[in-house]
């Protein structure tokens, strides 16, 4: 354990000090947009946007390094979409639907949105759409009782567009404001799987008018350059209004949000933050772009 | 989706002009494009600033084959030295007394359970007997998980629930199995990070405790630049023995991998290549480095031409092309030697984004052998001088061969209009600049 604490402060004092020395109080150089460059590479934010950034920033003519900082901070706040409150309220029932690839924080994040609304005295339930996933439904029932929160479930391996449907009579009948369906993870390569996504899609739109009204893609924080691909083969399939971002306890930045925000003008809601049922917080841009300066969470 | 490396080297050489070796200066271009390519599919940036300088090394002053273009020499070398950076693919150590422990680590969400289902199925079919141990109490269900896929597959589990420590369990999962005489026995634990020093104790525990054969990590192959920390973190506190690159069957170009073999040096041992059972296989490293550098199968393609085009006259063929000197009989021989390359249908599945392109313009093989036997028979129709000198061919000449090949004159002023085209094009290439080559079969 000794080892891997020296480890991660080498690293850290190493990456402060290039960042220290490239945009200290020095002239600009070459080396200077070369760490630049590598900043922003290595937090994923891609090469075509670190381009363009590099790019605008060298059109600013500053001369002095320091003044850097601040320069490439308000150009990746400028890239980033103020999130507006979710389209959840002003009418009967709102629906929820969430999607993404496996694994990626679906489950887990709607145990956490469906504790804070219910803190937020508004009367919940979840639809648990991922019929495929051995276990998956059982995993959903417990994130319910954790949050409070009922859960409508199928048999396994049943049709997901039945157990939306079931969810959503129950939602009606119980009074429900917000309804949250989960689906299965699902990598956006495979046709099958998302045309089977875009059916749970119908089948709600077909029973709630202008549902679903939000439609939520959860991104996982450590995915590189393949998240802009995600995100847009689900918003091509299913008309994704908005992002989770989750395991940004991780060491990973998250910077793939920058293309995604830019190319898809998504705006990001909310950001995992770990497993506990309070680790999901509201999306601050601000913070975010300071948090790519920082060298991780690890303390 | 054309983006790929090799479109990419294809321009940068087509603007240098070919040449017979490779110089300091079409490399250091080249390896621009290749820094980039590699970037674009998620390999650390250190981990690819250290890959480009061995490829320079290798690259500057070798002999450009006479079969490749200068932009294939480089792709050529790039996709040798990717593939020797990931590695022969690792087996399993399953040797020693029974039974083997196998531990599988790595963050949330990446795959573990699945793996664990999967490998133990593949052990059963290799003859073993396989047992899985449900080490991870934190995720809600994941026992439950476990336990599904194991009874699917009629696999012997074991499991305590969710209170117990997990490294207690490990142990008494392993006593269990080695008591009912498994031959392997394969550790489920739960996702955590690396940069969790609670977490990664625990995993130490565990290994300490059940002794395993192999460490493996399960990875997601869309893992960013963040992968070398994450492998990094991994192998310094438990000591890995290999990788598992999970979710290969998206469309990730998967650079996390090259980045997680280069700072842990153990072998990739394994790929998941879909979400039932049976997707998972021994990893290739020939093929997931055509992946990462976006270029379909385009290495089969460059192999497959440097077989079929006899390098002799492939020579010949150049010189004659430089002087002007092509004739139908050179035309007619060059299209044999395509032939010999395979179908059009597997060509153009080789080249990088046209396996799905076909399937959209649904190009019909047969279609293509008719009409490359049409041109021969038009071709074997004339006299020799005829083939050597196309302008004798007048109106009733035409006729004639026409007739002789079956055909009609239309098809025989198609014919020849395309090989005027490709003797301007030789034309330009004889001045040094490099046209594409058009579609042959139009
Ligand atoms: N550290 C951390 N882990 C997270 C976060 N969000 C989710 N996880 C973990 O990631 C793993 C996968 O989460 P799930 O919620 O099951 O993901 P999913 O998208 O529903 O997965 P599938 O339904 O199998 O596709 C679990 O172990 C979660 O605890 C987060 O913000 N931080
Ligand atoms: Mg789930």
């Amino acid at each position: 354990m000794g080892s891997l604490r020296k480890g991660l402060s080498r690293t850290r004092q190493s990456f402060f000090g290039r960042i220290a020395q490239a945009l200290g109080a020095t002239d600009i150089t070459e080396d200077t947009w070369d760490e630049v460059e590598a900043l922003l590479i290595q937090a994923d934010v891609g090469v075509p946007t670190t381009m363009m950034l590099v790019d605008r920033l060298r059109h600013l003519g500053i001369t002095r390094a320091d003044k850097l900082t601040e320069a490439l901070k308000d150009e990746l706040r400028q890239l980033l979409i103020e999130p507006q409150p979710l389209n959840l309220s002003g009418r009967t029932l709102s629906v929820v639907l969430i999607a993404g690839v496996n694994g990626s924080g679906k489950t887990t994040s709607i145990g956490k949105m469906a504790y804070r609304m219910r803190l937020n005295n508004r009367k919940v339930l979840i639809a648990a759409g991922d019929t495929f996933r051995a276990a998956a439904i059982d995993q959903l029932k417990l994130w319910g009782e954790r949050a409070g929160v009922p859960v409508i479930a199928g048999q396994p391996n049943s049709d997901p567009g039945a157990v939306v449907y079931d969810a959503v009579n129950a939602a009606h009948s119980r009074g429900v404001e917000v309804l949250i369906v989960d689906t299965a993870g699902r990598l956006h390569s495979n046709f099958n799987l998302m045309a089977e996504l875009v059916k749970v899609r119908d089948v709600l739109r077909k029973v709630v008018p202008d549902a679903p009204h939000e439609t939520l893609l959860v991104l996982d924080g450590t995915t590189g350059q393949n998240a802009l691909t995600q995100a847009k083969k689900f918003q091509e399939a299913i008309d994704v209004t908005g992002v989770i971002v989750t395991k940004l306890d991780s060491s990973a930045k998250g910077g793939m949000v920058f293309a995604i925000q830019q190319e898809l003008g998504l705006p990001i809601h909310y950001i995992g933050i770990g497993e506990d049922m309070r680790d999901l917080v509201f999306f601050n841009p601000t913070s975010f772009v300071d948090s790519l300066f920082e060298n991780g969470n690890e303390e | 989706m054309f983006d790929s490396l090799s479109d990419r080297l294809q321009d940068v050489f087509d603007n240098l002009g070919r040449k017979g070796k490779l110089t300091e200066e079409d490399v250091a271009t080249a390896l621009r494009e290749v820094r980039m390519a590699l970037l674009e599919a998620d390999v650390n940036l250190k981990v690819a600033k250290d890959f480009i300088r061995r490829v320079q090394e290798r690259a500057i002053g070798a002999e450009v084959q006479k079969s490749l273009k200068p932009s294939q020499q480089v792709i050529k070398i790039v996709h040798e030295e990717l593939i020797q950076t990931l590695g022969q693919p690792g087996r399993l150590n399953l040797g020693g007394p029974s039974p083997r422990v196998i531990m599988l680590v790595g963050l949330q969400g990446s795959g573990k359970t699945t793996t664990a289902a999967k490998l133990a199925l593949m052990l059963r079919r290799d003859g073993r007997r396989p047992w899985m141990v449900a080490g991870d109490t934190y995720r809600p269900a994941a026992v439950d998980q476990l336990v599904t896929l194991a009874k699917q597959l009629d696999i012997p589990y074991y499991e305590e629930g969710t209170r117990a420590a997990p490294p207690d369990i490990c142990v008494r999962g392993v006593q269990a199995a080695k008591d009912a005489g498994a031959s392997v026995v394969i550790l489920d634990t739960a996702g955590r990070l690396q940069i969790d020093d609670q977490m990664m104790s625990e995993l130490e525990a565990i290994r300490d405790r059940t002794q395993p054969a192999e460490v493996l990590l399960v990875a997601d192959a869309m893992t960013g630049q963040e992968a070398v920390r994450i492998a990094e973190g991994f192998n310094e506190r438990v000591g890995l023995t290999g990788l598992i690159l999970t979710k290969v069957d998206g469309d990730a170009r998967g650079g996390a991998a090259i980045s997680m073999r280069e700072v842990t040096g153990v072998p990739i041992k394994f790929m998941g290549t879909g979400e039932k059972i049976d997707g998972f296989e021994p990893f290739h490293p020939d093929r997931l480095a055509s992946r990462i550098l976006g270029m379909g199968d385009m290495m089969t393609l460059i192999e497959r031409a440097e077989q079929a085009f006899d390098q002799r006259e492939a020579e010949i063929l150049q010189r004659k092309m430089l002087k002007n000197q092509f004739t139908l009989e050179d035309f007619l021989k060059q299209l044999q030697q395509v032939k010999k390359m395979g179908s059009i249908g597997q060509i153009l599945n080789m080249v990088p984004g046209m396996g799905r392109l076909r399937q959209q313009i649904n190009i019909d093989d047969e279609d293509a052998q008719r009409q490359l036997k049409k041109v021969e028979a038009i071709i074997y129709s004339m006299t020799p001088s005829e083939r050597r000198n196309p302008k004798l061919l007048n109106a009733s000449r035409k006729r004639r061969v026409a007739a002789g090949s079956g055909t009609s004159v239309e098809d025989i002023n198609a014919l020849l209009k395309q090989f005027r085209e490709m003797q301007r094009m030789m034309k330009m290439l004889g001045k040094g600049q490099m046209p594409k080559i058009p579609g042959m079969f139009r």
